[in-house]
């Protein structure tokens, strides 16, 4: 089965990371395949920035997404932008402290999307002391609602994907999100 | 033990640069290759060699030749405005047979046009850019692995043949991650030197269309230039028959052991009614649209686009009615399987430009166009 994953949100949020960590997880330690893209723009800061995920359980051939099926959304611009492309009764997960699912609405319903409220930054800066770990708190969300990586490798792709010596409060930023539902 | 990492192409390509023994680049950082460097810049001193970050691409294409005659397996990347800047110097190095590595990630063109987006208008640059008769090697690679493992088979014909070599990638695998495996048992080919005998003659056919090359500082009286030379090195510009000798063995050096670069990759072609060829990342589309449509069709990955590998392509489409060609640019390879594959089948032309990868889809609606069973 093919999964088409699109983390979004603004430059400097660290969802190129998240993204990275969910093909790691997949591909190094769940012995599944997976391919990461992301936008490039001229903008290093701000702006709506993108990445994608295609995890699958065979050789993934055309690397991009198409129409995910999984949108995880950290900023209410990028969340407008792209929820376009998600498919029907596709699964949205927001930041609910920087995005309103009011704005798209009309869209949930009319596609009978699955959506999910895993406030990532609060938890981050509450829980952690630490808002720059609000995407790897997104990633232990998005672990526990798709089930499209495991615990297990989620937490080696952590380990091995942030700075030495930040190990231990990224992965209690995992499982702070990873409870949060 | 075999070692596997989650990481992009260009860091592929770094890696394998290293594994194939590549010690020194240098370069004009550009996108959207600048990761090559950057990786290189980083990890080049930890293994003893040296990166520098040189003034141009001219300059940087000088340099690798130098660094090359110094003794040292020598590379550059960079994207189409530095391949064109590039070209005087790789035609120096073709004329006086300096193994090099040159990385190409293309991106929109002409000019800087779009230096985030992909694209494949340098092939023919590859091919044509310098002036005169001579058969470059180029590679292009379609995954992450084969960014790796082209890199270094590029270092390995570099060596066996003096020749420089085209890793001709593009923005698609230059940027994406995937996981790749690192054997621990790499085949690299080592720089031969000379023996030190009488008569020992720099420019001679002994092996492979060529002759173990010396380095500055090894001891040998020769001389190297772009002129047209004899077997010592010696400029001889007014003789035909030296020009012939020489260029003839630089060209033939490589057409003569085309079995041995030549590769290509393919599926279902025997009774394919319709054969697409492709190379770099849409293949990547293609062989998706290949496996989804249930037409007789077949495909075709160029590993090595140059030298063209004629056999091969004809006789994988000699049974195919229509022969569809899906590449980045307006034609270029195009015109090159037209050559092989007119006699026998209709050749048609998918060029895709604007800097996003050909979807699956829009290659099954051109296959669904063609017709055929």
């Amino acid at each position: 089965m093919r999964t088409e994953i699109r983390i979004c949100g603004f430059g400097g949020q660290g969802v190129i990371l998240a993204g990275i960590i969910l093909g790691k997880s997949a591909s190094l330690f769940d012995e599944k395949e997976a391919v990461q893209t992301q936008s490039y723009g001229p903008e290093a800061r701000g702006g709506a920035s993108k990445c994608e995920v295609v995890i699958s359980d065979t050789k993934v051939d055309y690397p991009k997404v198409q129409s995910p099926d999984i949108l995880v959304a950290m900023s209410n611009e990028a969340l407008i932008k792209y929820i376009v492309d998600l498919k029907d009764e596709g699964t949205l997960i927001v930041d609910p402290g920087t995005t309103d699912v009011e704005d798209v609405k009309e869209f949930i319903e009319e596609h009978n999307i699955k959506v999910y409220e895993a406030p990532a930054t609060k938890t981050a800066t509450d829980e952690i002391g630490l808002k720059i770990v609000a995407n790897i708190v997104m990633v232990g969300a998005i672990t526990k609602i798709t089930g499209v990586i495991s615990k297990d490798a989620a937490i080696k792709a952590i380990e091995a994907s942030v700075p030495k010596g930040t190990e231990k409060k990224n992965v209690s930023a995992f499982e702070a999100g990873y409870n949060l539902l | 033990m075999a070692e596997e990492f989650f990481i992009q192409g260009n860091e592929a390509c770094a890696k394998g640069a290293i594994a194939a023994g590549c010690r020194f680049f240098a370069g004009y950082p550009i996108t959207p290759s600048t990761e090559v460097a950057e990786t290189l810049a980083r990890e080049l001193p930890k293994v003893g060699g040296s990166f520098v970050q040189m003034e141009d691409e001219i300059a940087s294409a000088g340099a690798i030749i130098g660094g090359s005659w110094g003794g040292t397996k020598s590379m550059t990347a960079t994207s189409g405005p530095g391949i064109s800047l590039m070209q005087e110097n790789i035609g120096y190095a073709f004329m006086t047979e300096t193994p090099i590595v040159i990385v190409d990630v293309q991106r929109g063109s002409p000019s800087t046009a779009q230096p985030t987006m992909a694209a494949q208008g340098d092939m023919m640059q590859a091919r044509w850019g310098s002036h005169g008769d001579y058969e470059p090697i180029a590679l292009s690679p379609s995954s992450v692995q084969e960014f790796f493992d082209f890199t270094i088979k590029a270092f390995n014909l570099a060596e066996k043949y003096r020749v420089p070599v085209f890793v001709m990638a593009d923005e698609v695998i230059g940027h994406m991650r995937e996981k790749i495996v690192v054997e621990d048992d790499i085949e690299i080919v080592p720089r031969k030197r000379p023996e030190k005998t009488e008569n020992y003659l720099p420019f001679e056919n002994i092996e492979n269309g060529t002759t173990p090359m010396p380095a500055f500082g090894d001891g040998f009286n020769i001389h190297v230039t772009g002129l047209t030379h004899d077997e010592r090195g010696y400029p001889d510009t007014n003789d035909p028959e030296t020009h012939d000798k020489l260029i003839q063995r630089i060209c033939d050096k490589i057409l003569n052991n085309k079995d041995d670069i030549c590769s290509v990759q393919s599926e279902n072609c025997e009774d394919a009614d319709i054969v697409i060829v492709s190379y770099g990342a849409p293949v990547r589309s293609v062989v998706e649209a290949v496996n989804r449509t249930d037409k007789k069709v077949g495909y075709v990955k160029l590993d090595t686009p140059w030298p063209f590998p004629d056999e091969e392509v004809a006789k994988l489409t000699a049974n195919a009615k229509d022969v569809l060609v899906v590449e980045m640019n307006l034609g270029q390879m195009y015109y090159e399987v037209d050559r092989v594959c007119k006699r026998n089948s209709n050749v048609h032309l998918m060029g895709v430009i604007g800097g996003l990868l050909p979807t699956p889809d829009e290659i099954l609606d051109q296959i669904n166009r063609l017709g055929g069973n």
